[in-house]
């Protein structure tokens, strides 16, 4: 057949003579930026953009850095030396990350069913999953508290099994998980979505079991999406505050969140402490969502970008 | 071993909507069957229920003579070729292929050595060696079809199915294309269902056309039988352009509108006397220039060797297909008057409904 020679990449074409022409328009920049002249308006765009991310987002966070270091070095490392306070971030941290674990579990399986069955009652219960983002999160702490508690309805089935989950550190797992879930199920849902079922069919035809399918075929082709999935659900949950101070007993070094904490400090009067915790918070939270995003950019390779 | 394949009784509802009414059929080992209708016809839902991918509301599929409708898919060993060609995005050219070897059970799985021989063996086949570090996104449509090809032949399916495996590229490449995968077809042994909704494609690679309408077969045959005996109006319409000339029958013998074509071969006493519609192919039907002819030319189109001409009779707009060397000389010109000649036709009992046995007109 011809057809393979026809398509064999063609030879190298000579360089063309206009491509020398070009070469210095292409050249002109604005500043430090390459000149778009297909896309007006950039210089502008930008302009506006900086402007406002700096007013609402990078000057507070500038503020509350610069309060933190007029505690000075050795006030710094006395603070993070507390054991309330390496205690707190224990909490936090461990918690938000299981709460995260299990949202991308049980969010990507909510996200394939949504996805791929039909069932009564399916567009309510799609709708339901964005409910954790519209309750106030005080709400939901009453509310799994009242469900969690010695004498609630969950409370009650587990409490003689010797679990207690209202007011202990499994509460707080439970609440962050409650509140990262949506995250989960709405960044994976769309690229399920558009993953046509005829790839899950032709896996299965090609004698691959459910299991197979979904490690080989599915999980590759959401993995991105699970990922920035599971870094939205994490950072939601270090920063989540309402729901857990209702559902945890916030003891220190056994349940208490690093936001209370600072909280507390600024009921205290102590606006320096406070802001070195948080800044502390904010530094740990950037290396792990950056730690997340370079995973991400690892399963993602650029060929199918 | 080519499979054996034995659709009896199947019927699939969806909803108030039934895709598929009773078909039965029956596909011999190493054939290739084209399944042709229009869309909705049920022919994609037919395959789907072969693959296992669909379940049967009643009737069984056996496939060498093992029914398989409560068998999943996976333990078929059915090769299916999707339209849109499902490729595994982030898989190469090469893990494609190698995948329906890769998932087998640890026992059976060949050898990595094994894998790599058979896969280069499958991109030689389909000619695409030099891609096989390509991802899907990088390849062209024809070539896409190749791999999705190659990759459902990895596993030695007894049956290959190939739902409109052709209909997303365009017109050249889906000839070439077709063609190919007959010669392939001779040299691999499988037995073949092909779905399309293109008569062309259907009557050039397959053994046999099964035509579909509505969840039902109206007919079964070779290119040949289907083309040239109809059984319905359904088919002769589906397999070609078609003109419907008004005629009349009397005492056995037909004579067409205009009263100047008359004929007895054929047309047998079988056939009560009255109106009736002569099923004409363009090509069949000739047309001279006529001052007091029934026939109103609207248009003339050249179109390659041929000529389109649009004309009106009894209100009907027909056309008849001419070489496009014997217009010059014909005196047709668009607004002139013409006399239709069909030289040969079919008629169906009532005009629109089915015999048993329709009845084959030509000019002797």
């Amino acid at each position: 057949m011809t057809e393979a020679g026809r398509e064999a990449p063609s030879p190298a074409l000579p360089a063309h003579p206009r491509r020398d022409a070009v070469l210095p328009v292409r050249q002109r920049r604005v500043g430090w930026f390459p000149r778009h002249s297909i896309l007006p308006g950039f210089g502008l765009s930008l302009g506006i953009t900086l402007l406002v991310l700096s007013i609402i987002v990078l000057l507070p966070l500038a503020a509350m850095m610069g309060d933190a270091t007029s505690l000075g070095w050795s006030g710094f490392t006395k603070l993070l030396a507390s054991p309330r306070v390496q205690g707190a971030f224990r909490v936090s941290l461990v918690c938000s990350l299981l709460a995260a674990v299990t949202s991308a579990i049980f969010g990507l399986l909510i996200a394939w069913v949504l996805v791929r069955t039909r069932f009564p009652g399916r567009r309510l219960a799609d709708a339901m999953v964005d409910l954790p983002f519209a309750l106030p999160t005080a709400v939901a702490g009453i509310a799994l508290s009242t469900l969690y508690a010695p004498n609630g309805w969950l409370g009650a089935l587990l409490a003689p099994l010797g679990i207690h989950v209202a007011y202990t550190v499994a509460g707080v797992y439970v609440a962050l998980t409650f509140v990262g879930l949506p995250f989960v199920v709405r960044s994976v849902q769309p690229v399920l979505q558009d993953l046509e079922a005829e790839q899950e069919e032709a896996a299965t035809t090609l004698g691959a079991n459910p299991l197979q399918i979904f490690r080989r075929v599915l999980l590759p082709a959401i993995l991105p999406s699970l990922c920035s999935g599971f870094a939205m659900a994490f950072a939601r949950a270090l920063g989540e505050y309402g729901s857990v101070i209702f559902i945890s007993s916030n003891r220190p070094m056994q349940s208490e969140i690093v936001p209370l904490l600072i909280v507390n400090r600024l009921e205290e009067f102590d606006f320096n402490g406070a802001a070195a915790i948080g800044t502390l918070m904010l530094v740990l939270s950037f290396c792990v969502l950056l730690g997340i995003t370079l995973l991400q950019r690892l399963t993602l390779s650029p060929r199918h970008a | 071993m080519p499979a054996h394949v034995a659709i009896q009784g199947v019927s699939r509802r969806f909803g108030d909507y039934t895709a598929l009414h009773d078909v039965t059929l029956e596909i011999a080992p190493g054939e290739l069957v084209a399944v042709l209708g229009p869309s909705g016809s049920g022919k994609t839902t037919l395959l789907r229920i072969v693959a296992g991918l669909e379940m049967p509301d009643r009737g069984q599929v056996l496939i060498n003579g093992e029914d398989n409708v409560m068998r999943p898919p996976r333990e078929r060993g059915v090769g299916f070729v999707f339209q849109h060609f499902a490729l595994f995005r982030h898989m190469t050219v090469f893990e494609n292929i190698a995948f329906g070897l890769r998932v087998r059970p640890r026992a059976e799985r060949p050898s990595r050595a094994d894998i790599n021989k058979r896969v280069k063996e499958l991109l030689d086949l389909v000619q695409l060696s030099w891609l096989e570090k390509r991802y899907p996104a990088e390849l062209s449509g024809g070539q896409r079809q190749r791999v999705a090809l190659a990759r459902a032949l990895a596993i030695e399916p007894r049956l290959l199915l190939l739902d409109e495996p052709f209909g997303a590229l365009d017109a050249k490449v889906r000839k070439e294309l077709g063609q190919w995968l007959r010669e392939l077809h001779h040299g691999v042994a499988v037995t073949g269902v092909l779905v399309t909704h293109d008569q062309e494609e259907a009557l050039e690679l397959s053994d046999r056309i099964v035509l579909m309408s509505q969840g039902r077969v109206e007919q079964v045959g070779t290119p040949n039988e289907v083309y040239t005996r109809p059984r319905n109006p359904f088919v002769f319409e589906f397999l070609g352009e078609t003109s419907h000339i008004p005629c009349r029958l009397l005492a056995g013998a037909l004579a067409t509108a205009g009263g100047a074509q008359t004929a007895q071969n054929g047309v047998a006493a079988a056939v009560a006397d009255g109106e009736s519609t002569l099923f004409v192919r363009p090509h069949d039907l000739g047309l001279r220039a006529d001052p007091s002819g029934p026939a109103t030319i609207r248009h003339i189109t050249p179109s390659g060797p041929w000529a389109r001409v649009e004309f009106l009779l009894e209100g009907r707009s027909l056309y008849a297909a001419l070489p496009l060397d014997s217009i010059a000389g014909s005196g047709l010109t668009p607004g002139g008057t013409a006399m239709p000649l069909p030289r040969r036709g079919v008629l169906f009992a009532d005009g629109r409904g089915t015999m048993d046995e329709p009845l084959h007109w030509a000019v002797s």
